[in-house]
C-alpha cells in the first residue's frame, strides 16, 4: 500500500530511562516492527507492562526511537528537530487519552481550539471550527462549560473534538474507554468508529481490552515488547 | 499570535487568583514606594527650582549672621545696615541692590487681632521692583504700591482668600497696624508659600514711621549686571564687606547665599535620600521578582501535565517558553500597574497632608508620564526576566514525561 505508511523497529534501546527499564525487564529483548497504512483501524493490544505505553509514545511522535526508526509518511521522524516533531504532532496526529487531559482552567471550547493556536489559525475561524466539531460530537450546548463541569463521558468527547481541530490524519487513542462506564463508553467508540468509516480517518487504538480491540480491522498484538500479527 | 498568550496566560493567572495576587504584593509594594517617592521628589525639586527661577540665579542674599560659634561673646549676632547696601551697590558687577526690614505688627481688622509679619518695599522704585522680582510678588487684585503712597498696604493671598480673619479683607478696606489706619490697596496672587501668603506689604518710609528710623535691615538682596558670574560677584561683595568692617575671611559677621549653593546643598542630600530610598525599594522589587520566580517554578511543575498536552497537540517548545513569559509578566505588570495607581495614592496623600498640617504648597506630587510608563515597563520586564529560568524549565519538558507526570 502506498501514500501512508508507519513502521517502527525497536531495537535495543539503551540510553533512555524508560528503555532501560524495559530492556532489563524484559532480558535485553524488544523488538516490535508495525506496519499502518493510510485510513486503516488497527487496535494495538497488549497486558500492560508490554511496551504498549512506549509504542504508543513512538506512534505519536511523543519521544524519539533510541534505537531504530519510526517513518511517518516515508519520513525518518528521529531526524526531525523538537520543533518539527511538534508541527508533526499537531498537525498529523490527534491525541485521545485515557484520562482525557483536558486543559482544567478553559472551557470545551478553549480547549478545542487551543490545538489551532499553535497552527496559527485565526481566533474567528478557530472558534468556528471549534464550536463545529462540538456539535458534531453532540455537545454544542456544553461549549463554555469547564471540564470538571461536565461527566466523563462529555470530557472525552471534547477530547475526542480537540483531537480533529486540525483536521489530522492520525487519530491515536489510548484506553479511551478505560475511564468510562460502558454505555458512554460505546459512544466513543462508535464515533470513533465513524470517523474511520465516514472520514476515513487513520485510527490507531491502543488497549489491553480483547473486546473493544476486537472492533478494529486488524488487531497487533504486543507481548513482552515483541508483535505477533493476526488480521480479522 | 501574542493575544492568544496573552489571553491564556491571563487565564491561568485568573485561576489561582489568590496566590497571583500574593506574588503581585511582592513587585507592587517596591512599585508604589519608588513611584510615591520619586513623584514627591520630584514635586519637591520641581518646587524647588521654579522657586530659583522665580527668585532668578542672578541675585544673591547677605544676611548678619544669626548665630556665632565658639565662646560666648567671641560673634555678636551681625548687622546689615544702609552703609552696607551703599557698599554693596558700588561693588563692580553689581547691578542693583535693596534692603528689607521685616516686622512683627499687630493687625486689626473688624475687632479681631493678629500678630503678623510686616515687610518694607524700598521707596526707590527700581529696588522696590528688585524686592517685587526676588519674591515672585504677582498682583491679584488692585494695584502694587506707589513710592508716594504712605498710609497704604498690599496684602498677601491668604487675608482675601484664607481664613485670617472671619470677615475676609479686601481691595478698598481699612486695617490697623499698631494702631494706625491703612487702605488696602492690593491683594497678591496665590505663591504656595505660607510666609509670603500672609505678607503685610508697605512702603519703607511707613514702616519706619511706625518702628522709628533705623539704619538696619533684615536683608539685602543684590542683583548681578547681565553676563556677570554670580559667584565671582557674590565673592566680590563679601571681600569689599570685610575690607569695610575689617574682618578676616571665615570670621565675618554676615553671610552671603547664592542660590546655586543653597541648590547645590539641597540638591546633595535630596540625591542620598533618594538613593536611599529607591535603593530600599530595589530590594524590594527583587524580593518581589524572587516571589514571581518562585511562584512560575511552581506553575511549572503544577501545570507538567497540561504542558504535555499542549505538547502533545502541537505547541512547539516556543510557544511554550512565550506562554509562560507573557504570564510571569503580566504578573509583574499588573503588580506595577496596582503599584503605580497605589503609589500615586500615596503621593496625593502625602500632598493633601503637608497641605493640612504645613499649609504649604510647596510639596507636590509630580507624576510626569515617563514615570508612570517607566514603572509599567520595568515592572513588565521585571516579571518576565524572573520568569526567564521556570519558562524555560517548562518548554525543554519531554512531552512523553510530562504527559505521565501525575
Amino acid at each position: 500500500m502506498d501514500a501512508f505508511s508507519r513502521s517502527f523497529i525497536l531495537g535495543l534501546g539503551l540510553s533512555s530511562e524508560v528503555m532501560k527499564e524495559l530492556v532489563i525487564r524484559l532480558n535485553n529483548v524488544w523488538r516490535l516492527s508495525l506496519e499502518i497504512m493510510k485510513g486503516e483501524f488497527v487496535a494495538v493490544q497488549g497486558p500492560s507492562g508490554s511496551g504498549k505505553s512506549t509504542a504508543m509514545n513512538l506512534i505519536g511522535c511523543l519521544d524519539y526511537p533510541t534505537q531504530g526508526s519510526v517513518y511517518l509518511e516515508h519520513h525518518d521522524i528521529s531526524r526531525l528537530s523538537e520543533s518539527e516533531l511538534a508541527q508533526v504532532r499537531g498537525k498529523k496526529i490527534g491525541f485521545v487519552f485515557q484520562q482525557f487531559n483536558l486543559i482544567s482552567s478553559l472551557t470545551a471550547l478553549e480547549n478545542v481550539a487551543l490545538p489551532m493556536i499553535f497552527q496559527g489559525v485565526p481566533a474567528g475561524k478557530r472558534i468556528k471550527r471549534a464550536r463545529e466539531l462540538l456539535e458534531m460530537v453532540n455537545l454544542g450546548n456544553r461549549i463554555s462549560h469547564k471540564p470538571k463541569e461536565l461527566s466523563g463521558g462529555q470530557q472525552q468527547r471534547v477530547s475526542i473534538a480537540r483531537a480533529l481541530a486540525n483536521n489530522p490524519e492520525v487519530i491515536l487513542a489510548d484506553e479511551p474507554t478505560g475511564n468510562l462506564d460502558s454505555a458512554n463508553g460505546k459512544n466513543v467508540m462508535e464515533i470513533l468508529r465513524n470517523l474511520h468509516e465516514a472520514d476515513k480517518k487513520t485510527i490507531i487504538l491502543v488497549t489491553h481490552d480483547e473486546n473493544l480491540a476486537r472492533m478494529a480491522d486488524r488487531v497487533e498484538y504486543i507481548m513482552d515488547g515483541r508483535n505477533k500479527r493476526d488480521t480479522k | 499570535m501574542i493575544r492568544d498568550y496573552l489571553s491564556l496566560a491571563l487565564n491561568s493567572i485568573r485561576s489561582r487568583r489568590l496566590r497571583s495576587w500574593l506574588t503581585m504584593i511582592g513587585i507592587f509594594i517596591g512599585v508604589a514606594s519608588v513611584v510615591a517617592l520619586i513623584s514627591l521628589g520630584q514635586g519637591l525639586q520641581e518646587a524647588i527650582n521654579s522657586e530659583f527661577a522665580s527668585f532668578g540665579i542672578d541675585k544673591v542674599i547677605i544676611q548678619g549672621k544669626s548665630a556665632g560659634f565658639g565662646a560666648p561673646g567671641t560673634f555678636s549676632a551681625g548687622k546689615v545696615t544702609e552703609d552696607d547696601l551703599k557698599l554693596i551697590k558700588k561693588v563692580s558687577g553689581v547691578e542693583n541692590a535693596a534692603g528689607r526690614i521685616i516686622k512683627t505688627a499687630t493687625i486689626e481688622f473688624g475687632n479681631e487681632q493678629q500678630a503678623r509679619a510686616v515687610s518694607s518695599l524700598p521707596n526707590d522704585n527700581r529696588e522696590a521692583s528688585l524686592i517685587i522680582d526676588a519674591n515672585n510678588f504677582k498682583l491679584k487684585d488692585g494695584r502694587m504700591l506707589k513710592s508716594s503712597d504712605r498710609n497704604k498696604v498690599v496684602l498677601g493671598y491668604d487675608y482675601a482668600y484664607g481664613k485670617l480673619f472671619s470677615k475676609k479683607v479686601y481691595v478698598g478696606n481699612r486695617i490697623l497696624i499698631n494702631g494706625k489706619q491703612f487702605e488696602v490697596v492690593g491683594i497678591l496672587e496665590r505663591l504656595g508659600d505660607p510666609f509670603r501668603d500672609k505678607a503685610v506689604l508697605m512702603n519703607q518710609d511707613a514702616l519706619q514711621d511706625l518702628y522709628g528710623s533705623s539704619r538696619e535691615f533684615n536683608a539685602l538682596v543684590a542683583q548681578a549686571k547681565k553676563g556677570e558670574d554670580i559667584n565671582k560677584v557674590a565673592e566680590d561683595i563679601a571681600k569689599a564687606m570685610r575690607k569695610d568692617r575689617s574682618q578676616k575671611e571665615g570670621r565675618e559677621d554676615f553671610e552671603i547665599q547664592t542660590p546655586q549653593q543653597f541648590l547645590n546643598s539641597f540638591n546633595v542630600i535630596f540625591g542620598i535620600v533618594q538613593a536611599v530610598v529607591i535603593g530600599i525599594a530595589g530590594i524590594s522589587i527583587l524580593v518581589g521578582s524572587i516571589g514571581i520566580m518562585n511562584t512560575m517554578y511552581t506553575a511549572v511543575i503544577e501545570r507538567t501535565r497540561e504542558i504535555g498536552i499542549m505538547k502533545a497537540t502541537g505547541a512547539r517548545n516556543e510557544h511554550i517558553l512565550s506562554l509562560f513569559l507573557a504570564e510571569s509578566g503580566m504578573l509583574g505588570m499588573a503588580g506595577g500597574a496596582i503599584g503605580v495607581a497605589l503609589g500615586m495614592g500615596i503621593g496625593k496623600l502625602v500632598e493633601f497632608s503637608a497641605q493640612k498640617a504645613l499649609g504649604s504648597s510647596l510639596l507636590q506630587a509630580y507624576f510626569p508620564w515617563y514615570l508612570i510608563a517607566g514603572s509599567l515597563l520595568f515592572s513588565f520586564i521585571i516579571g518576565a526576566v524572573s520568569g526567564v529560568l521556570p519558562a524555560m524549565q517548562a518548554s525543554r519538558l519531554k512531552p512523553a514525561d510530562a504527559l505521565r507526570y501525575e
